[in-house]
């Protein structure tokens, strides 16, 4: 073993190595980047047509089902109308909108950060979705919601990078989404957001304008995160929208 | 049957029973608590790390004689974090609703001991072939102990099974819960996977006596 024991062959080796390594994974990351930009592209627009109600959901089922890859662009283009930017309470078109990346966004001061928007159309009703970006209980958590003029919700989509499997990730699941669809996000005319709540008295939500959805048990620090997403960021949009109201 | 000889057998079963890196060598743990809430999970990462181990293992072996003693741990790390990234990136690109399955998972297969310690322990010191056959053993005893743990957690801690509702509603009261049965949630949580851990060590101990340490 003499021969690889002097450091001048540990330093060569080294280098060599690191080279050689850095040389495959920087050859493959740039030949597969096309591959898993257009990826992200698909999912985010599978997520939210999924907000507004455009899935493959079955009765029943209980699991979450997009509309496919294949087709998914498409329908994007059919259902959404609209592209927009909100920034410091200005809002222009922009097809931007799709591009801005809500971590960044998030990291600046209110006044500063792009806010998307965008409009979409399905069976001759108008569909305001939101997307958002916050805190889980170990990473980031994001998600759309679907409001329609009246701010009602219409629909959701969350995903998480990494909350606990069986406890926190649960907020993808569908009996937790489905349970927004319907409730209001204002209280009379104060605006409220919709808080998850532990010991809601109303399992089943059947109750739509109290703002508030079952938890998840076992998840009460990724529940927090959900309803602080969804306080701060809906917060900004509700005069944007009820301006929209009223020049329709 | 004499595709492996004897001695290759033992390279794969051994890992699966009386060696096993998890019940036996106590290798392993950290990732067996964190993901086994689910059974799904469980699978995945089964899979993950056999991949890992069996090329990592071939990897290294090859390069036995020629990585300086010095800094050997570092190499063995490259390698493993490198192939991490290959599949990770792979998967992202063409198979990337799997991808969004396994997230962290694929990240955590790195600091998964048992690579390491195979790694370390035999791939160093034998040929390609019979330390690719060493890794998919410890990988498999690995995943068979995961699994099992994956099962029971899944079962009693959510009442179901790679997400079917085998037990049952617990809302609509159906089925087992119709007769007052409620899920442990406590399955769920960390500290169970350890003591389901300790019931397979119990019965594997007791099985075969010759397991059990002296004092």
């Amino acid at each position: 073993m003499a021969k690889t024991d002097g450091n001048g062959y540990t330093i060569l080796f080294a280098t060599i190595m690191v080279v050689v390594v850095g040389g495959v994974l920087a050859g493959l990351a740039q030949g597969l980047k096309p591959a898993i930009k257009e990826n992200e592209r698909f999912e985010k627009q599978q997520n939210i047509l999924y907000a507004m109600g455009v899935n493959e959901n079955v009765e029943g089922d209980g699991g979450v089902n997009f509309i496919p890859t294949d087709k998914v662009e498409a329908e994007y283009d059919k259902y959404i109308k609209e592209a927009y930017i909100i920034q410091n309470g200005k809002v222009t078109q922009s097809d931007e909108a799709f591009t801005v990346d809500m971590k960044k966004q998030s990291k600046l001061p209110k006044n500063e950060r792009k806010m998307p928007l965008f409009v979409g159309e399905r069976d001759g009703k108008q569909f305001f979705v939101v997307p958002m970006y916050g805190k889980g209980l170990w990473d980031a958590i994001w998600g759309y919601v679907a409001l329609d003029k009246d701010l009602v919700v219409q629909g959701v989509f969350f995903d998480h990078k990494g909350e606990t499997p069986g406890l926190g990730a649960n907020i993808k699941e569908r009996y937790f989404m489905d349970d927004f669809t319907g409730e209001q996000i204002m209280s009379d005319t104060q605006y409220s957001g919709i808080t998850v709540a532990k010991g809601n008295n109303d399992p089943k939500n059947e109750r739509k304008d109290d703002n508030k959805v079952d938890a998840l048990a076992g998840a009460t620090i990724t529940g927090d995160g959900v309803s602080a997403m969804i306080k701060s960021t809906l917060k900004s949009y509700v005069p944007v929208i009820k301006d929209f109201k009223t020049k329709a | 049957m004499a595709i492996l000889s004897k001695k290759d057998q033992r390279l794969i079963l051994d890992p699966l029973a009386d060696d096993n890196p998890i019940t036996i060598q106590v290798l392993g743990i950290c990732s067996a608590l964190a993901i086994t809430a689910q059974l799904k999970a469980s699978i995945v990462m089964a899979v993950s790390v056999l991949f890992v181990l069996g090329i990592g293992n071939v990897v290294i072996s090859l390069m036995r004689n020629i990585i300086p003693s010095k800094i050997r741990i570092i190499v063995q790390l490259i390698v493993v974090a490198t192939l991490v990234i290959v599949v990770d990136q792979t998967l992202k690109a063409f198979a990337y609703e799997l991808s969004k399955e396994l997230s962290v998972f694929v990240g955590l297969i790195i600091t998964n001991c048992i690579i390491m310690g195979r790694f370390e322990a035999f791939a160093l010191g034998n040929g390609p072939y019979r330390s690719f056959l060493d890794g998919i053993g410890n990988a498999l005893g690995y995943g068979v102990i995961l699994i099992i743990v994956g099962f029971f957690r899944e079962l009693l801690g959510s009442g179901t099974l790679l997400g079917v509702k085998v037990l049952g509603d617990p809302i609509e009261k159906t089925g087992l819960y119709s007769i007052g049965y409620e899920n442990n949630g406590f399955m769920l949580l960390s500290p169970m996977a350890l003591i389901v851990v300790g019931l397979i060590i119990w019965v594997q101990r007791s099985k075969n006596p010759a397991l059990v340490e002296e004092n």
